[in-house]
């Protein structure tokens, strides 16, 4: 039941690797968006609150990382820390991680430029300190303003973690090129492996998609 | 709360002074060199058309402006700047907070923390400022909204609320933190006609039952006449005249206060 161009056989033979790629992806994904929700969150902090001494170095190493591509950071930073770091993987979530770190700072500056002015005036009032101020006024008030931009940078990571194939992450799409190389199948591996993505990440925008109706 | 004193301490140290404050944005100067006190357990309100810097000079005893030239001293002491060797120096806002803790703000547009429910918005400073326990901040929170009329309110979350209950709930969120110098900036100017009365009433019974000291700006000359002790009126950002509210409401003495009552009442 197979035509020359389209094999079913295949199709079996190559879903296991794809799935256990696929493994990778999310766990890059996943890993990778903790780190830039982190990060993203206390550079925005750091860029609105900090004196400049320590502000404008922060400002330059985001618009030196948001400016150059990612495929480009990960042979670059594979390169130099593959000598120190065993895990390529790592590297790869870290480089993933740092890179959204930089787009997911904007979008928490601006929710907290969209927490209104007498919200902190308030917290001064009550002699709030600032530490507080942030935690319990601002930082909370700017992620529900955030959170549905927040998760479309997710998904559109998840789908960025096919560039881990140049620094040989056996990541799904990685593991779909193995599988054609080695048997001259590419169309039934890369059909999958894009269904695959679709399969995870339309469900999930749907979900933000709600989510930022709900939160207007 | 404290039972009020038979009237204002114009004899001790005045709790809060101004002294050649001057406040400019940009090119613009709002005070130009102002002076005045106000006596503990004073309440002084200011009146004067927008734009005469009445605000301001609430803004900046909260802190909430930066002071261009001259001091503000609270209970004797600097609140924004002092006096070092002859030279001017800017109190850290680490310092500043711990004179702001005596003094208490209420807005014209409520601020209440909409992530916070009622009670948490009045726990809240009590207890990250004050240091006061959960369970004590939130048994002061409910004597406050019991006299805010509230009570019932305390987990509803702020847009829950009518402009007149928020504000309430602002009232005694301030109240919560002890205040002895309480600032009322236009507190029912953003209120519908038929929710001011209810703010009021609070307002008055907190002014007959402490002595705190209160700077109110207010266009509602009916309840500035109930409360003030003293009456200041202001254009472009000096005191045109100031006196006891039956004075200045009944026999105003200069042409310029004379138009804006006129025009306001």
């Amino acid at each position: 039941m197979s035509t020359s161009w389209w094999s079913w056989d295949h199709a079996a033979a190559v879903l296991p690797l794809l799935l256990d790629g696929f493994k990778v992806t999310l766990l890059a994904t996943v890993l990778g968006t903790l780190i830039a929700l982190v990060l993203g969150l206390i550079v925005a902090i750091v860029r609105r609150s900090a004196p400049r001494v320590v502000s404008a170095p922060v400002t330059g190493v985001v618009e030196f990382v948001r400016m150059t591509p990612l495929v480009v950071q990960l042979v670059f930073a594979n390169l130099v820390l593959s000598p120190y770091i065993d895990s390529t993987l790592a590297i790869g979530i870290w480089v993933l991680g740092i890179h959204y770190t930089t787009y997911m700072a904007e979008v928490y500056r601006a929710g907290i430029d969209s927490v209104p002015t007498g919200q902190w005036e308030a917290a001064t009032a009550l002699s709030l300190p600032r530490a507080r101020t942030w935690r319990a006024v601002v930082v909370p008030q700017a992620i529900r303003n955030t959170l549905p931009a927040l998760g479309n940078y997710a998904i559109s990571m998840f789908k960025e973690t096919p560039f881990f194939v140049v620094i040989y992450i056996p990541e799904m799409v990685r593991n779909a090129q193995t599988y054609g190389g080695d048997t001259f199948r590419y169309t039934e591996a890369i059909t999958l492996a894009g269904l695959i993505f679709l399969v995870a990440s339309y469900p999930t925008s749907l979900l933000i998609r709600r989510l930022e109706k709900k939160l207007a | 709360m404290p039972e009020k004193t038979p009237g204002p301490d114009t004899a001790g140290t005045p709790h809060l002074e101004f002294r050649d404050v001057v406040k400019s944005f940009g090119d613009n100067t709002v005070l130009n060199g102002l002076d005045f006190t106000v006596a503990k357990g004073e309440r002084v309100t200011l009146i004067g058309p927008s734009g005469s810097g009445k605000t301001t000079i609430l803004r900046l005893v909260m802190t909430l402006e930066e002071l261009t030239g001259g001091y503000i001293h609270v209970g004797g002491v600097p609140l924004q700047y002092e006096e070092q060797g002859g030279k001017r120096v800017r109190i850290p806002d680490k310092r500043r907070r711990r004179t702001t803790t005596d003094i208490g703000m209420v807005f014209q547009h409520f601020n209440l923390f909409p992530n916070m429910s009622v009670l948490e918005n009045i726990v809240e400073a009590p207890i990250h400022v004050m240091g006061l326990s959960r369970s004590e901040a939130t048994a002061k929170a409910e004597g406050l909204l019991a006299k805010v009329g509230m009570e019932e309110k305390r987990d509803m979350k702020p847009s829950q609320l009518s402009g007149g209950q928020q504000q309430r709930v602002a009232i005694a969120r301030a109240l919560a933190m002890d205040p002895e110098i309480l600032l009322l900036d236009e507190v029912t100017s953003a209120l519908d006609p038929e929710l001011v009365g209810e703010v009021l009433a609070v307002l008055k019974d907190i002014a007959a039952e402490t002595d705190i000291s209160m700077l109110i700006v207010t266009h509602e000359m009916q309840f500035a006449r109930d409360v003030s002790d003293r009456v200041m009126m202001f254009d472009q950002g000096s005191v045109v005249e100031e006196g006891p509210p039956a004075q200045i409401f009944s026999e105003p003495a200069h042409q310029r206060t004379r138009d804006f009552l006129s025009a306001v009442l």
